[in-house]
């Protein structure tokens, strides 16, 4: 079930949760289903949609926030080999499960958010790459792609305009490499989950060396709105720079976790407090994951920073895929590093040196140090073992290891040196981290 | 070209290459490991990394990977920067977190890569404190080995496996940490390349596994610039031996031929020189016994045997070197010399090498640049297979024009690879069945010979309106235009064939298509395959044919057959005739042949490891091997010649293999410049000859100090400018005389690069090789007849066609154990419409023998066409193509 609807959400991508049987044909057909695609096959041309995405400032979802419009005009016109719509449906960043819902209770708006894609760009095939673990998912997307064909909105002459679009589903094997795009890409051809190098861009040469467009599932989700309402409504949603709305999934020590549809730029502390309900047992706060496991961590005095990409850049971290993560006073913050580097130690797909090695060796010191095997140098070796990661590794997914790491160890330095004593972790009482 | 600053020296570089290329060219020492000069850069180890600055002002600069930089107008890039060098260090002190340290047992200790960019990079002490990852180990097959613990997850293995060498058998496996590199089970590597594995390894996960049972380090052997003696292609190589037994043969970088890679046959052939199968000593026949005897005995039997050379006879041998052959067709003269080319063969040899007079034949460097192939009536893998290595890489030459147009460098082979995706060239095969090039075949056509000559003859005349016409199936018609087109609109266009096939209208037909591109103002290659090492050389001499003395029914007082095991030239009846008819036999061989068992004198032959002399490879260059092995009783056939010639006061100059070189030289105009081939034995580098042993050989006061306490003298050796001795410098040695390779700081074979003049150009120090046919009677020669009308295929009756095998048809290889491990068992293939059970025991009848075998279904072979292995071990040789029957039993 989706979370309970707050009073502070605008409800743009979310707005069929909770309707009955709202993953069906029917039911998004009654709430101005593929209005957006009659419009923009009927009364708009690909310049003209491109134009309306541009408007909005919508920009990407799935962490690096590129604006989506900008991408699609990448794809060039003519092409001798066939176009691919890739949506990135392999959810995996800890924290994250916002994309789950888009699917699992409005797969017809990421349909029909993938079609006006392939209008764009001029593509007649589309994949969804679902992660492997949603494999319940695939059922749900499944009969809704069943639907749409039976109903005319996929396949040949689509709506009796001439456009043709035939829609897969495709599922991951669990790896958190694959939702990187080019490892993506590489494992939907079927070959091992490593990335591509950058050029060439996928929109030249992505899916089969052809022009590819490859979205996060709530950035298609968002187009449907945007076409039907113009992107100057979208944009005025959200702030100057940040259109429109955007899945915030909260966690951590709150009293109502979920997933909440706010307006671009709200302010963290009406996030925790306001929507979140506060702090379970209404204690301090510690810190703050704002986008994802793999963004730095903030700390309490953060509280103020609005959620929008630039605004958190400027707090020192990123807005990532949405994920808010919070933890409380009685958190051990060595302990949340090691949860942490326990996942991409395991997500590292070994294809570069200092991210396999590097994020393995992280986790069995930070492993050590937290049940107080740590020596004082240890604290120096993870910081440098992170930095040796930083913006050195193939891929984001070293990155993604090493600045959490960071923020770890320079903002909570004191709570490392309380692990130094030669005693299990100091923090009595573990606080749950719920969904992380 | 481009200006560089390289730590603040302005350099000029290619600008269509990258910067660790660029570096290393240069000679800077810049450290890295997933990049391969023949595979390009991946950017996975990250050991290339470099500190890269905006322009002059630009003092803070940003870590870059050197290998993915390219060398564009005013890069700028620092290797000595601080940040640089930590951050490399950092990347091999992640290496050792796991790597075992087991550097005194393992084979590649010394040799190392992975050791020398350790040294390189100046990590020394590794803060990790915790345990090693382990990892099981699996039997990859008698060629590699496997040790997996001590891998670095640089994925080179599987690039070479996969993406160079097109097998699949051995891929990545498992993520994070644990990633491993082996095949999904235990079993034989099905690569035809995989000891290029023990190479392409940075460290010792593949390690030589001929190697590993009898090991020696690579300082303590000693090593000789060699020859490839197993086909035709003439890879250069380098055996290494200690205690006079061959240890390894590696391979020796010629950028002409083989470049960086030689096949599992080549590698792993010297087996046979170790068997206790060789002659080592002269043998004599007194009645039913074979009796050892001295060496001047044996001369002087051997000159008793001539006689006054009236009624004597020469055989020789394309696996011989020139020398020897010219020194039989000296002692016996040139009219009483025969080829000692197979049944049938030499017709075929003499129409290739008549037809590379009037074209283009490329090297094996020409052959990977080629963009479209039609290989006609040739199986290159089993026949010729370092050559079907580089016709692999012509299949990627049309794909990467597209990554060029999308502005990606070749060298970024990420880069091309997403933008060409599995794509393939234009590369189209003919022959009878599936060759283990189909997969990078956009097309192929399966017929018999005689129908694969008419295909041949209807692509040429698709090509030029002038070429006679011929008559294919309609079936076909759609596949000749397309490959006339390819070939016509293709910049680098290349046609392959040979002799396998036994059939002249191919080879003219092959010939027939490059006129036609020719004449249509393309220009054009031609290479034929050359089935042994001096074929090519063998065929130049224009001796008479085999089949003139083995049918003659002249009685023979002597026959001195050279090198040459006459059973697997002629069928058993023929040759047990010959030899019944013939006087006295005399065979100089290095192992006992089932002729040599029938001679009355065997004089023991020095192996290429014991022997210099010269061979001419498939392109007509002429190459010089040089002996490893120091002198014993085994002596190279021209000397035994000159020996006994000279016992007979005849040809009494010959000294050494320079004056035997020379005198080919004179007396031949064809061979004119091979002396100049490699430099003579009087060569001397600051007064001394060039060492065969590395400079830390150990052990040469003390290995012999159990028989005596002092010191011997290193061996003589007259035939080369080599000695067997760790005396004097390699650093500046010419190329064709370049035992090992060594540098400062580079101890494995990444040593190369101190010797090339660039990455991936010619050594320093002259040419390897010298070029016999230039092609120069090129112009318009008249085409060739159209092919004779395809013949009916008589009722249940099969043309057998010789399928060659790798591992198996090669007569030498034989005795080398883990190659004839590979070898098949005799049998017939043929397809399901024939009758048979898969499996199923026959037996066939030829030139009225019959031989069993059993039968193998293959479904691509077409009707009426049986495919017969060629040359394998104990099995009857045949008289092919012949028309036979099979019977089940």
């Amino acid at each position: 079930m989706p979370s309970q609807p707050s009073e502070h959400e605008v409800r743009v991508l979310s707005r069929r949760f909770g309707l009955p049987n709202s993953a069906s044909i029917d039911t998004y057909l009654a709430n101005d289903g593929y209005r957006a695609l009659e419009k923009a096959l009927k009364e708009m041309t690909p310049d003209s949609i491109l134009e309306e995405l541009k408007v909005s400032n919508l920009r990407g979802r799935g962490g690096a926030g590129f604006p989506t419009g900008m991408k699609w005009s990448f794809v060039p016109r003519q092409s001798p080999k066939p176009k691919y719509i890739v949506c990135n449906a392999d959810e995996s960043e800890p924290g994250t499960c916002k994309d789950r819902l888009l699917m699992e209770y409005d797969p017809h708006q990421l349909i029909e958010g993938i079609l006006i894609a392939g209008i764009v760009v001029g593509s007649h095939q589309g994949y969804i790459y679902v992660r492997g673990e949603y494999r319940y998912l695939i059922d749900i997307l499944d009969r809704a792609l069943e639907e749409a064909y039976a109903r005319g909105y996929l396949g040949k002459n689509i709506l009796g305009s001439g456009f043709d679009f035939d829609l897969y589903t495709h599922t991951g094997a669990g790896a958190y490499e694959c939702g990187e795009e080019s490892a993506l890409l590489e494992s939907l051809e079927g070959k091992r989950g490593i990335p591509r190098i950058r050029p060439p861009f996928p929109a030249v040469a992505g899916l089969y060396a052809s022009p590819t467009v490859l979205n996060n599932v709530e950035t298609f989700s968002s187009v449907p709105p945007i076409i039907v309402n113009g992107g100057k409504w979208y944009a005025e949603l959200g702030t100057p720079r940040n259109g429109g709305t955007r899945l915030f999934v909260l966690s951590g020590h709150v009293k109502r976790p979920g997933v909440y549809e706010l307006p671009m730029g709200t302010p963290l502390r009406k996030l925790i407090y306001d929507v979140g309900g506060g702090i379970i047992g209404d204690k301090k706060l510690k810190a703050v994951i704002p986008g994802g496991s793999s963004t730095p961590v903030l700390t309490a005095d953060a509280i103020d920073t609005p959620l929008d990409f630039d605004s958190v850049a400027k707090a020192g971290s990123m807005l990532g895929s949405g994920a808010v993560i919070v933890m409380h006073e009685d958190t051990c913050i060595v302990r949340a590093a090691l949860r942490i580097m326990q996942f991409y130690a395991h997500e590292s797909c070994g294809w570069c040196i200092p991210c396999r090695e590097g994020t393995n060796w992280l986790k069995k010191t930070l492993t050590r140090f937290h049940s107080g095997g740590g020596r004082e140098e240890d604290i120096g070796l993870i910081e440098d073992l992170a930095k040796n990661m930083l913006g050195r590794t193939f891929c984001p997914l070293g990155d993604a290891a090493a600045m959490p790491t960071i923020a770890f160890v320079q903002k909570f330095r004191n709570e490392f040196e309380m692990h130094l004593a030669g005693q299990p972790c100091p923090f009595e009482k573990h606080g749950q981290l719920v969904g992380a | 070209m481009a200006t560089v600053y390289i730590d603040g020296n302005r350099h000029d570089a290619d600008a269509k290459q990258n910067m660790l290329h660029v570096s290393l060219s240069l000679g800077y020492d810049l450290p890295f490991f997933c990049w391969h000069p023949a595979m390009g850069s991946i950017g996975a180890c990250r050991q290339c990394a470099v500190k890269q600055f905006k322009d002059e002002k630009d003092t803070k600069g940003r870590l870059v990977m050197a290998c993915l930089t390219p060398a564009l107008e005013d890069t700028r890039i620092s290797i000595a920067d601080q940040e640089a060098q930590e951050f490399r260090a950092a990347i091999i002190e992640g290496l050792m977190l796991h790597h075992p340290h087991d550097c005194p047992v393992c084979d590649e200790g010394g040799e190392c890569h992975l050791q020398d960019m350790t040294y390189l990079t100046g990590h020394a002490y590794r803060r990790y404190r915790f345990q090693k990852r382990t990892y099981r180990n699996q039997f990859l097959g008698p060629f590699v080995n496997h040790e997996m613990n001590r891998c670095i997850q640089c994925y080179r293995c599987v690039r070479f496996y996969r993406g160079y060498a097109g097998e699949h058998d051995l891929n990545s496996f498992s993520i994070h940490h644990t990633v491993y590199f082996g095949r999904h089970e235990d079993g034989i590597l099905e690569s035809e390349f995989s000891g290029n594995l023990a190479e392409v390894c940075p460290t010792g996960v593949f390690t030589d596994r001929t190697l590993g049972q009898h090991y020696t380090r690579k300082w303590d052997q000693t090593y000789a610039p060699s020859i490839c003696h197993s086909c035709g292609v003439g890879c250069n190589i380098s055996p290494g031996q200690r205690d006079g037994i061959v240890r390894r043969i590696l391979n020796r970088y010629n950028h002409e031929v083989n470049g960086y890679f030689i096949c599992d046959r080549g590698r792993f052939s010297y087996e046979y020189v170790n068997s206790p199968e060789r002659i080592r000593a002269p043998l004599v026949r007194r009645g039913d016994e074979r009796e050892v005897i001295e060496k001047d005995e044996a001369v002087k039997i051997f000159a008793e045997m001539l006689g006054s050379g009236e009624d004597v006879i020469g055989i020789g041998s394309p696996r011989a070197s020139l020398e020897a052959n010219f020194a039989l067709r000296a002692l016996v003269g040139a009219d009483r010399f025969f080829s000692g080319f197979s049944t049938g063969e030499q017709r075929l040899i003499e129409l290739m090498l008549s037809i590379m007079q009037t074209v283009h034949v490329p090297s094996l460097r020409e052959v990977e640049a080629c963009d479209a192939v039609l290989i006609l009536g040739e199986d290159v893998t089993n026949v010729a297979a370092r050559m079907a290595l580089a016709l692999r890489q012509s299949a990627r030459r049309e794909p990467q024009k597209k990554a060029l147009a999308a502005r990606v460098p070749l060298w970024d082979d990420l880069g091309v690879r997403q933008v060409t995706g599995d794509a393939i060239g234009p590369v189209f095969i003919a022959f009878p069945c599936a060759t283990r090039l189909d997969d990078v075949a956009e097309a192929t056509y399966r017929g018999r010979p005689d129908q694969i000559a008419q295909f041949g003859y209807a692509v040429a005349a698709a090509i030029h309106s002038g070429a006679p016409p011929a008559n294919t199936d309609a079936s076909a018609q759609a596949l000749v235009k397309r490959i006339a087109e390819a070939l016509r609109t293709a910049e680098r266009p290349l046609v392959v064939s040979g002799a396998t096939l036994r059939n002249e209208a191919i080879i003219g037909a092959a010939a027939n298509i490059v006129y036609a591109l020719e004449r249509e103002g393309r220009s054009a290659g031609l290479a034929f395959t050359m089935p042994e090492a001096n074929t090519c050389g063998l065929g130049l001499m224009r001796a008479r044919a085999l089949e003139e003395a083995l049918e003659s029914r002249v009685q023979y007082g002597t026959v001195v057959i050279l090198e040459n095991d006459l059973y697997r030239r002629a069928t058993a009846a023929i040759v047990d005739e010959f030899l019944a008819r013939a006087g006295n036999v005399v065979v100089l061989d290095q192992v006992n042949t089932r002729t040599a068992a029938r001679a009355n004198l065997v004089l023991p032959v020095a192996s290429f490891a014991e022997s210099a002399g010269t061979l001419v490879n498939f392109e007509s260059r002429a190459q010089r091997f040089f002996p490893v092995l120091p002198p014993s009783d085994v002596q190279e056939s021209w000397r035994w010649i000159t020996d006994v010639a000279t016992r007979r006061g005849e040809f009494g100059s010959w000294n050494s293999l320079d004056d035997v070189t020379a005198a080919v030289e004179q007396e031949m105009p064809i061979f004119r410049g091979i002396t100049a081939a490699a430099p003579p034995s009087s060569y001397r580098i600051a007064g001394e000859k060039i060492p065969r042993q590395p400079h830390r050989y150990s052990g040469r006061t003390a290995t012999l100090v159990n028989i005596s306490i002092h010191e011997p003298p290193p061996p003589d050796d007259p035939d080369s400018p080599l000695a067997y001795s760790m005396e004097g410098y390699t650093y500046k040695a010419p190329a064709s005389a370049l035992p090992f390779l060594w540098a400062p700081g580079w101890n494995s074979a990444r040593a190369l690069l101190k010797f090339q003049e660039e990455i991936n150009g010619p050594l320093r120090g002259g040419p390897v090789g010298i070029r016999l046919i230039r092609g120069d009677r090129r112009g318009a020669p008249e085409f060739f007849s159209g092919a004779p009308e395809p013949v009916n295929a008589p009722e249940r009756r099969w043309l057998a066609v010789p399928i060659y095998h790798l591992f198996g048809s090669d007569e030498l290889t034989h005795w080398a154990p883990a190659i004839s491990s590979l070898a098949p068992q005799p049998y017939v293939a043929v397809n399901e419409r024939a009758g048979f059970r898969d499996g199923a025991p026959v037996a066939f009848q030829s030139d009225g023998a019959t031989q069993t075998a059993v039968i193998k279904i293959r479904s691509e072979i077409p009707d009426g066409v049986a495919a017969v292995p060629a040359g394998l071990r104990e099995t009857e040789t045949l008289r092919l193509p012949a028309w036979i029957s099979i019977e089940a039993i």
